[in-house]
Parts: C-alpha cells; sequence; structure tokens
C-alpha cells in the first residue's frame, strides 16, 4: 500500500474543505471496499480523513419537505443497523433483504450507507494492474470486451467499459425513489434522485456517479410508499450466500383493487448503474398479478438486452428471475 | 549395559573433555551446570548436544525478543498515528504506520497470533475479529481507526483454562481440520449467538417485518450468517453441529474419540476385515 495522510474529523464542513483542497484525498469511512483496492494498487489516495466520528448515523422518519412521512438514512449508519432498524424493517423490508443479500456479517457490521453507494465495481480486469481497464487507467482499452466477460453488462455499456454496479442495497433504493443527500465545498446541501447517482460508462468510465470531489453524502431518503406488503429481494449468484450477484431483483408492488397499481422493478448485476427495469413496470401498471402478465413484462424488459460472449444465459436468467422475484413479492416471499 | 547405555556414561564422566568450547559456552548461556548438566547430558548424544543446545538457545532469544517487540519501534514508520485502544481487556497504545492494519497490529506488534492473515483481502474471515461487541474483518480495518475501541481476538475468549462454550463445542464436534480458519471461525461465531439473541434478521429469514426479539436460528440460518468464514478442509458440518449446540443449548453426542489399546472398535475391525473383503 502507498503511503497516506491520515487525520480523524470531528467536523463535516473542515472534513469537505480537506478533500476538496486535495485531488487525490479520500473520505475513509467503513473502508471494507477502499482499503482492498488500496492494497490492490488500484486506489492511490495520498491522504485518508476518517469520517466514522461524524454524526450522520441517526435512521429517522422525515417530518418536513418533499419524502415528508419517508425515512432519512444516516450516511454513516451501518448497513446491519440500517437493516435491522425497526422502521425499515416494518416499512421498507425491500431495503432490509437487499443489504442482507450482500456481502458477510463482519462486513456489513464495517460498511456504511454513504460508502455502499460509492463501492466500485468487482470486474476482474479493473482490480488486475497487469490489464487493460479504462476505468482505472483511461485510455488503456477494456479487457473485459473480448475477455472473459461471463459476469459483465447486458444493458447500457459502452466500448470503453462492459463492467457492472456491484451493491444489492442500491438495487434496492432505485426501486424505492430514493434520493441522495450530499454536502458540498461550499457548505451547500444538494439531493441528487437516486437513479442520477450512478452513471453509464460512456466515454468517461472512470466516473462511477455523478458526484463532484470534495462532495460528502450526509442521508439517503426514501419517500413513503404502499410497497411494504408485496416486495421481494431476489438475487441470484454462483455460490448460495456471500458472492456477488449474477442477476438481483428488487421488486415492488401496489395493488388497486384486483389490479396492480403501481410497480417498481430494479435490476442488479446487468449494467453500469442499478438498472430501473421500466419497460417491465410500465407493462405491469393496471395489468392483473398474474404469471402470464409477468412473463409478459420481464420479456418488455429484457428484450433490449445485449449481451456479450460469456453472458447470454444473463438474458433468460434475468427474465426468470422478474417472474420469480414479482410472484414471491405478491406471496410476502413465498415462491 | 547397552553400547549406547556405556557412550553415555563415559560422556558424563568425561563431560569437559567431550565437549567442545562452543557447546561449553551453550550450556553455561542455558545457565545449565552440575548436575543438572549431568543429567542433561545423560539425555542426550554427543551429536545431538550442540543442535538441541542451539535450537534451545534460538527460542530462548526468540521468547525474548517477542516480550520486547510491542515497545521496539520498527525500521521505519510513515505518516505516523498515536492509537490507543483497548484488547482483550488491556489498554493498548501503539505508534503505527498509517497504512497498518488491526490484524497487522494484533499479529506483528501486540503477538497476538491467533487472529490468521487468510486472503488480506476480506474474502476468507480467517482474520475475523471482535471489535465493540460486533464483528469484522481486522484485515480490513486500519488500526489507525481504533482508537478508542475495545477489540476482542480469539486469545480474550477462554476464562484461564476454561474454553469459551464456542470454543469447547469445535472441539466435541471437530469443527476443523487444518484450524487455520478456526480462531475466525470461532470469533464469528460468537458474535453471532448476541446477533441473534437481538433478533437481528439474515437474507434467509422468512419475514423481516416479524421482529421478534429473539431469535432461535435453523441450520439454514446458521450457514447464511457464517458465510462470511470459509473453510477449505470443508469442516461445514462439524461447525454448525458446534454452533447449532451452544446456540440452542441442546447438547448432542460427540461422534469421534482417541482410540486407546481397550477401544473394542479396533478389535471388531480387525476381527471383520476378511467378511468386509467377501462383502465388497
Amino acid at each position: 500500500m502507498r503511503p497516506f495522510k491520515y487525520s480523524r474529523a470531528n467536523d463535516a464542513a473542515n472534513a469537505v474543505r480537506t478533500i476538496s483542497a486535495n485531488a487525490n484525498a479520500k473520505f475513509l469511512a467503513g473502508g471494507t471496499n477502499l482499503i482492498d483496492l488500496m492494497k490492490e494498487d488500484v486506489e492511490r489516495p495520498n491522504e485518508l480523513v476518517d469520517i466514522t466520528r461524524l454524526n450522520f448515523t441517526p435512521i429517522k422518519t422525515i417530518a418536513n419537505g418533499a419524502n415528508k412521512g419517508g425515512v432519512s438514512i444516516g450516511a454513516l449508519a451501518k448497513n446491519t443497523d440500517t437493516a435491522n432498524q425497526p422502521l425499515i424493517r416494518q416499512n421498507y423490508p425491500l431495503l432490509t433483504q437487499a443489504i442482507l443479500a450482500g456481502a458477510s456479517g463482519q462486513i456489513r457490521n464495517m460498511a456504511t450507507n454513504g460508502g455502499n453507494l460509492l463501492q466500485r465495481t468487482r470486474c476482474s480486469y479493473f482490480y488486475d494492474t497487469a490489464m487493460p481497464c479504462n476505468k482505472r487507467e483511461p485510455g488503456s482499452g477494456c479487457g473485459a470486451l473480448e475477455g472473459i466477460n461471463r459476469m459483465h453488462a447486458i444493458f447500457g455499456y459502452s466500448e470503453q467499459c462492459v463492467a457492472v454496479h456491484p451493491s444489492d442495497m442500491c438495487i434496492a433504493l432505485v426501486a424505492l425513489d430514493a434520493t441522495v443527500k450530499v454536502q458540498g465545498a461550499d457548505g451547500k446541501e444538494r439531493s441528487i434522485l437516486f437513479a442520477d447517482f450512478h452513471r453509464l460508462p460512456g466515454n468517461t468510465p472512470d466516473k462511477d456517479t455523478n458526484l463532484q470531489h470534495g462532495e460528502l453524502i450526509t442521508a439517503i431518503e426514501l419517500p413513503k410508499n404502499n410497497f411494504a406488503d408485496k416486495s421481494y429481494y431476489l438475487k441470484v449468484r454462483d455460490r448460495a450466500s456471500y458472492a456477488f450477484a449474477l442477476v438481483s431483483v428488487a421488486a415492488a408492488l401496489e395493488m388497486n383493487g384486483g389490479n396492480i397499481g403501481q410497480a417498481r422493478i430494479a435490476l442488479g448485476g446487468v449494467a453500469h448503474k442499478p438498472w430501473r427495469a421500466t419497460e417491465a413496470e410500465k407493462f405491469l401498471v393496471g395489468k392483473a398479478a398474474t404469471e402470464a402478465n409477468f412473463k409478459s413484462a420481464a420479456d418488455a424488459e429484457m428484450r433490449n438486452a445485449k449481451p456479450l460472449e460469456h453472458n447470454k444465459f444473463k438474458v433468460e436468467l434475468g427474465r426468470r428471475a422478474i417472474v420469480r422475484a414479482l410472484q414471491m413479492a405478491m406471496n410476502g416471499g413465498a415462491v | 549395559m547397552t553400547n549406547e547405555q556405556k557412550e553415555v556414561e563415559s560422556l558424563m564422566e568425561n563431560e569437559d573433555r567431550q565437549m567442545s568450547a562452543d557447546e561449553e559456552q551453550l550450556l553455561n548461556e542455558l545457565g545449565v551446570f552440575g548436575e543438572a548438566r549431568r543429567r542433561f547430558l545423560g539425555q542426550v548424544s554427543a551429536a545431538g548436544l550442540s543442535v538441541l543446545a542451539m535450537q534451545m538457545l534460538a527460542e530462548l532469544n526468540a521468547l525474548a525478543a517477542v516480550g520486547e517487540m510491542e515497545n521496539a519501534v520498527p525500521v521505519q514508520i510513515e505518516n505516523a498515528v498515536k492509537v490507543a485502544f483497548k484488547v482483550n481487556g488491556a489498554e493498548k497504545s501503539l505508534r503505527v504506520d498509517s497504512r497498518m492494519t488491526l490484524l497487522d497490529a494484533l499479529r506483528e506488534r501486540m503477538q497476538l497470533t491467533g487472529s490468521k492473515k487468510g486472503c488480506d483481502h476480506g474474502q476468507c474471515g480467517a482474520c475475523t475479529v471482535i471489535v465493540d461487541g460486533r464483528r469484522v474483518l481486522s484485515c480490513l480495518t486500519l488500526a489507525a481507526t481504533c482508537e478508542g475501541k475495545s477489540v476482542m481476538t480469539i486469545e480474550g475468549l477462554a476464562k484461564g483454562d476454561a474454553l469459551h462454550p464456542v470454543q469447547a463445542a469445535f472441539v466435541k464436534h471437530d469443527g476443523f481440520q487444518c484450524g487455520y480458519c478456526t480462531p475466525g471461525q470461532i470469533c464469528s461465531a460468537v458474535a453471532l449467538m448476541t446477533e441473534a439473541k437481538n433478533g437481528e434478521a439474515s437474507y434467509v429469514t422468512a419475514d423481516v417485518r416479524q421482529q421478534p426479539r429473539t431469535l432461535q436460528l435453523s441450520d439454514e440460518e446458521i450457514r447464511e450468517r457464517m458465510s462470511g468464514n470459509i473453510c477449505r478442509c470443508g469442516a461445514y458440518p462439524n461447525i454448525v453441529a458446534a454452533i447449532r449446540e451452544v446456540h440452542t443449548g441442546k447438547e448432542s453426542a460427540q461422534t469421534w474419540q482417541f482410540a486407546d489399546e481397550n477401544d473394542p472398535a479396533i478389535f471388531e475391525n480387525s476381527d471383520k476385515e476378511d467378511a468386509r473383503d467377501e462383502t465388497v
């Protein structure tokens, strides 16, 4: 690991100023991804500001504003504490399930919510400094495009990058219409819609998000919704547990009489960002919650998939996973 | 008297003449004199003496060095950070390189080598320790971030000679083979018990909206919750059995024992050997 200056922040504004003043400085929270990438020499900061002592940990009901009645989740609350917070378990079980589908007990105890949003891809070409990777070293090429791309994207990729976003939590957050609150160098707060927070690779795959350097995530807000009765997070992976998704589906339904009033479907493991399945959602609104309709909805989304050489299986897997997740959402988690 | 015994006798009688100056110095440094030196010489052949003495001296030196390491200043520290935290109840104060992980601080600076460096990348769980009551990966934790925290390692679980119940259950149920992942497995399992007592959910929990105060874990739940600890020997069924016993409090029979000369199984097997051959 390369040498770096370390300091503990007691004040958010100071932390933001320190990072803003140094293009090679980074915030350190749980460190579960950053420290690993520093050991791999993929991340090379020369300064870390430890923000874990800042008070961005509360999880509470929002009293005012656009998301009134929803919940504000502190960026520095641990993944474990967030998943088990009674309010989250009761009103946003989809988020609890998605968080618990990721990583291991040990890592969820360390990882923060803000850090979860900033996880970097687990593309093996990104990790291997002997290989070309436009995300790690812009202009060096993409090792995965013509390499082994079984784990890679089937939606929204570019010639520059076919990597996928790794988080489970973020798949639930994009389905639940989250907003990200950030604090900037000028001291001002701004809100970013979750769907706009992560980026598709285009010609700048080195940029995972639309966050500016020095901006600090302070909270994630979820609007109030009626999905708690009918939601499910389904994760399909190579092992029974502790593995990244091949395909994952966050599904949430709200019924209106006998038909579907609102549908939220997002996919993990298929794109450079959490992939909101808007075509499938559009198809389902106003329809009966039948297996035939779930299949048609899945088809509507997956027909736009463009698989690479080794991940053609993800198209059919994704189709079936969408149907299964919707069925389980309808049945309260049972098949 | 055998030839060997005669040789030893002559060695004892001619102790001073038989030893080289180096060997004598070694025994002096080891503090072995007079009757003790004679008894010592009586137990080793002349050829083995220097080898054994050298080894003993090296061990003594190594142990002496271990005692001093905590206060020793490593050759080069960059971006030094002063950090004070508790380890197994004892206050520790260190000056560390900002890059030093908690795992390396435990192993290299405090001689607590129970926590193991498996992958060093957060994939195997061998380095699992308990910080402020929560299991975490010490390989992905910077020592500098531990200011004011309380760290429990495998060395802190037993009370004197009394093993922690999870440690005892791992022995009883043979929850390991090579043992390398075991300290991490046990720390993980100890913390898992608390998580279950607190009613924390997992990915395989049927309905996370139900929030019982405490949980009884199925084997499926135990497996899911232990998935961050890899065992390459594949002792998983025995690990689950050990955790299940401590978690449920229901004792199950030990399925192995050391064989001895009274073990009827040995004789039964040899008696049956011919019959078994025929059935094959």
